[in-house]
């Protein structure tokens, strides 16, 4: 690990003041992705702005009958909160499928969202990596690449640059749910819809996200629908638990009888952020639940997806983890 | 490029390292102040600076488990944290977790106990952070089955497989039901 300095930030204009003076500084919330970076070297932060101390800490009702998740809660406090647990179940089961208990009572609901991927190349100094250090190239396209991306990967140049995944479960329910993204910075508040937080990689797989420079995430906020009677959140891993996804499907029905009026379907581990096709889950609405609809919405999920060798298996997987957690969603037998 | 391009101008002064900072930790009810750079990892700071050995370095990267402590109760990796930012916590690790009977002498807490009985490890390297893990979990009460002992103890790995016993010995002192058939 590199040397750093260290500071306690004591509010959020102090936080977000002190990441301005320093560009080369980071926030540190949890600290369960930063710091294993850092032992790495693959980050290297001048300066460690402490915000655990920030008032970011509840789970508060919203106006508009949803709730918001400050961005200091632990993913363990979400998971298990009642009306998490109650209303967004999807959520609870997303977050308790990642991680194991030890992390999800460090990691926080903002810093899940920052976390980076797990592609090794990524971790591995003595390897090219474009996302570690731009224009080196990618390991990943030719190398072992069995937990790599299958959609998304395309860049305006033409060349694929990077093929990691965003490696969180939590990230997939909020795709699914719609949530938001609450941000302050130097410029002030804003407010960043889920779909445009996380980006592909483009010619850029450097930059994870859509934060500007020196934002600090405060709080997600759920929408009032948490599809909290029909849902499915299916994760398909090497081990049966403490893995991440190869596959993983967030589904949420909302039906009338065996009609669905809405659908969301949100994939995690193939993508380098949260997989979502609206015009996709659109077929869905009006139709009767069954294994055939759900068949074809799967293939237009999957449509463009390009496997890299080791991860091919992901194509057929990921169709046939849709079918069955839209059927799990559909209570379908 | 030239040579007097090439050469680098000489430093002024040399770099600097960091301020030590002043760190408070209440490890196992004793108020504990330490000197420790920003870096110091919690883990280090117990086995390094209190020379509480107890806790394990595994992997120190969070994916074994054997560096499990208890932060104000919880369960948590002490290798992905760093001391500083656990100022003014209180930290059990497993060299806390005896408690006076009721003659006043050291007694082993109900899982240290259960562990031994039910010889839950074979070369013990794990097993400190799998009992502060499974302290953890009985105080976090979510277990209600056998298997979810087995899902909410899957950050601790045991390299020797003396899973089978592990959850026996948890089993015996947290009373689950029977997994369902």
């Amino acid at each position: 690990m590199n040397s750093f300095a260290y500071t306690r930030a004591d509010g959020v204009t102090h936080a977000v003041a002190e990441r301005a003076d320093e560009s080369t500084a980071a926030f540190i919330a949890g600290g369960t992705n930063l710091i294993d970076l850092m032992k790495e070297n693959v980050a290297r932060p001048t300066r460690l702005i402490d915000i655990n101390r920030l008032p970011l800490t509840t789970i508060t009702d919203t106006e508009n009958g949803g709730l918001r998740l400050g961005a200091l809660v632990t993913n363990a406090d979400t998971a298990y909160d009642d009306k998490v647990a109650k209303n967004y179940p999807l959520l609870a089961e997303a977050i308790l499928a990642g991680a194991s208990a030890q992390l999800r009572n460090m990691a926080t609901d903002g810093g899940n969202l920052m976390q980076r991927t797990r592609c090794y190349y990524f971790y591995d100094l003595a390897t090219p990596c474009n996302k570690r250090e731009p224009g080196s190239g990618c390991s990943a396209i030719n190398g072992y690449n069995r937990i790599h991306a299958i959609l998304g990967t395309g860049s305006p140049t033409g060349d694929v640059q990077c093929i990691a995944t965003h490696p969180s479960d939590m990230c997939v329910a909020l795709a699914a749910l719609e949530a938001t993204v609450q941000v302050t910075g130097p410029d002030g508040d804003r407010t960043i819809p889920f779909a445009e937080f996380h980006r592909l990689p483009g010619d850029t797989p450097q930059i994870d996200n859509t934060l500007e420079a020196g934002e600090l995430i405060t709080a997600i906020d759920l929408p009032a629908n948490g599809f909290s009677k029909n849902y499915a959140y299916l994760k398909l891993r090497d081990r049966a638990s403490y893995a991440f996804a190869l596959v993983s499907v967030a589904a949420a029905l909302e039906m009338e009888g065996e009609t669905i009026v809405d659908a969301r379907i949100a994939l995690g581990g193939v993508a380098h952020k949260p997989w979502r096709r609206p015009e996709v889950e659109a077929m869905l609405h009006g139709k009767s639940a069954s294994n055939d609809v759900f068949q074809t919405v799967a293939d237009a999920m999957l449509d463009g997806a390009q496997g890299y060798g080791h991860n091919t298996f992901k194509l057929e997987l990921a169709k046939r983890a849709i079918v069955r957690a839209l059927a799990q969603a559909a209570k379908l037998n | 490029m030239t040579l007097t391009e090439k050469a680098a101008p000489p430093m002024k002064q040399p770099p600097s390292l960091p301020a030590m900072h002043t760190v408070k930790l209440t490890v196992n009810g004793t108020e504990t102040e330490l000197q420790l750079a920003p870096w110091t990892s919690l883990l280090d700071a117990l086995r390094e600076y209190m020379h509480l050995t107890g806790t394990k370095k595994g992997c120190d990267h969070g994916q074994c488990g054997a560096c499990t402590v208890l932060v104000n109760g919880k369960r948590i990796n002490a290798c992905l944290t760093l001391a500083i930012m656990q100022d003014g916590n209180e930290i059990t690790t497993i060299e806390g977790l005896s408690q006076k009977d009721a003659d006043g002498k050291d007694g082993l807490h109900p899982i240290q106990q259960a562990f031994m009985d039910h010889d839950a490890f074979q070369c013990g390297y794990c097993t400190p952070g799998q009992i502060c893990s499974a302290v953890g979990m009985m105080n976090e009460g979510h277990v209600k089955t056998a298997d979810d002992i087995r899902e909410l103890m899957s950050g601790n790995i045991c390299r020797c497989g003396a899973y089978t016993n592990i959850v026996d010995a948890i089993q015996s002192v947290m009373n689950p039901q029977p997994d369902a058939a």
